[in-house]
């Protein structure tokens, strides 16, 4: 399998909403984030849920968001962050700002 | 699950007839009954019988976070194994004799500028292997849906207070890792063995929610 994200890219969670057993949170999808580092390739959990192989793998990521990105009333500090792990089919590399 | 998925009465609890349940009187919510009927049905067809089922409980039931804790007191004495640790969470805890599940194992450090917390706001996912079974609050909606948006306020529910230039790192437990925290040792523990540094680590300070207490000094 292709490695298409490295840790440190921009990346952006898709915004999109299909139905099944999906593991990106309805909070990040749409928010922009960075590559931590990559965490291994999984069988894909939304073919799993319908009692298929799972395959092909999917890379997964461990991601890094603001939380002011996040939440627009934040109240903690600056730097405070929320990092999970999202399976490469929901990511896209950000554009350059 | 159950604790979402409470039955719907559809008539008020003070209508006539509605009595509580006597104490001996168990009152199974709809996904115990389900589980219930699926044990049932799996033991007949000779999948498994009740005997190994209860093995797999007690198996389960004998994990305690006294092993995470072994390993957080362990990191605080050796540093070459917390670093082994925090580059490979699930190989660090097999030397120790500890296994860590088929999931990976990922442990996260705190420092003086950034403290992590776990979460898994999807279900329940938690390091069951090091830590047993995950308490009730953790499984909560309301944990679940306040500590990713608020965890500065959730964790002053808990009694942790803080500095405001201490980073939080909360980290949603989402796919196919799970997640412990290595919380750092408190002060006053330097002359501490191995085996007393564990006593102070709590499951709640392996999830982030909580910090090691000082010990208590008998002068």
């Amino acid at each position: 399998m292709a490695d298409p994200f490295a840790p440190g890219d921009r990346v952006r969670v898709r915004e999109d909403y299909p139905p099944g057993h999906v593991r990106t949170p309805v909070y990040v999808r749409g928010k922009p984030g960075i590559v931590v580092r990559r965490l291994g390739e999984y069988r894909n959990p939304e073919r799993l849920a319908l009692r298929l192989d799972g395959a092909p793998l999917k890379s997964l990521y461990q991601v890094r968001f603001r939380q002011s990105d996040l939440w627009p009333a934040y109240g903690g500090s600056d730097a405070d962050a929320l990092v999970l792990d999202l399976y490469e089919h929901w990511l896209v590399k950000a554009r350059e700002a | 699950m159950s604790e979402f998925h409470e039955h719907e009465h559809g008539h008020p609890h003070d209508a006539p007839g509605h009595a509580p349940p006597a104490p001996d009187e168990k009152v199974h919510s709809y996904y115990q009954l389900l589980g219930l009927a699926m044990k049932e049905l799996l033991i007949e067809k000779g999948v498994f019988d009740a005997g190994e089922i209860a093995r797999a409980i007690e198996k389960r039931d004998a994990v305690t976070p006294a092993l995470g804790a072994a390993a957080v007191a362990r990191a605080w004495t050796d540093p070459q194994f917390k670093e082994r640790l925090l580059a490979d969470g699930s190989a660090a805890l097999r030397e120790l004799g500890l296994d860590a599940g088929a999931l990976r194992l990922v442990v996260k450090e705190n420092t003086p500028s950034v403290h992590n917390v776990i979460v898994c706001t999807l279900c329940s996912c938690y390091p069951r292997d090091v830590l047993g079974l995950p308490p009730s609050w953790y499984k909560s909606i309301e944990y679940r849906a306040r500590v990713v948006r608020e965890p500065r306020a959730v964790l002053r529910e808990f009694g942790t207070n803080l500095a405001d230039d201490v980073a939080v790192c909360v980290h949603d437990s989402t796919a196919d890792v799970r997640y412990l925290v290595l919380p750092m040792r408190p002060a006053g523990a330097e002359d501490l063995g191995v085996e007393e540094l564990a006593a102070l680590v709590t499951r709640d300070c392996m999830v982030g929610v909580a910090l090691p207490a000082a010990p208590t000094r008998i002068d």
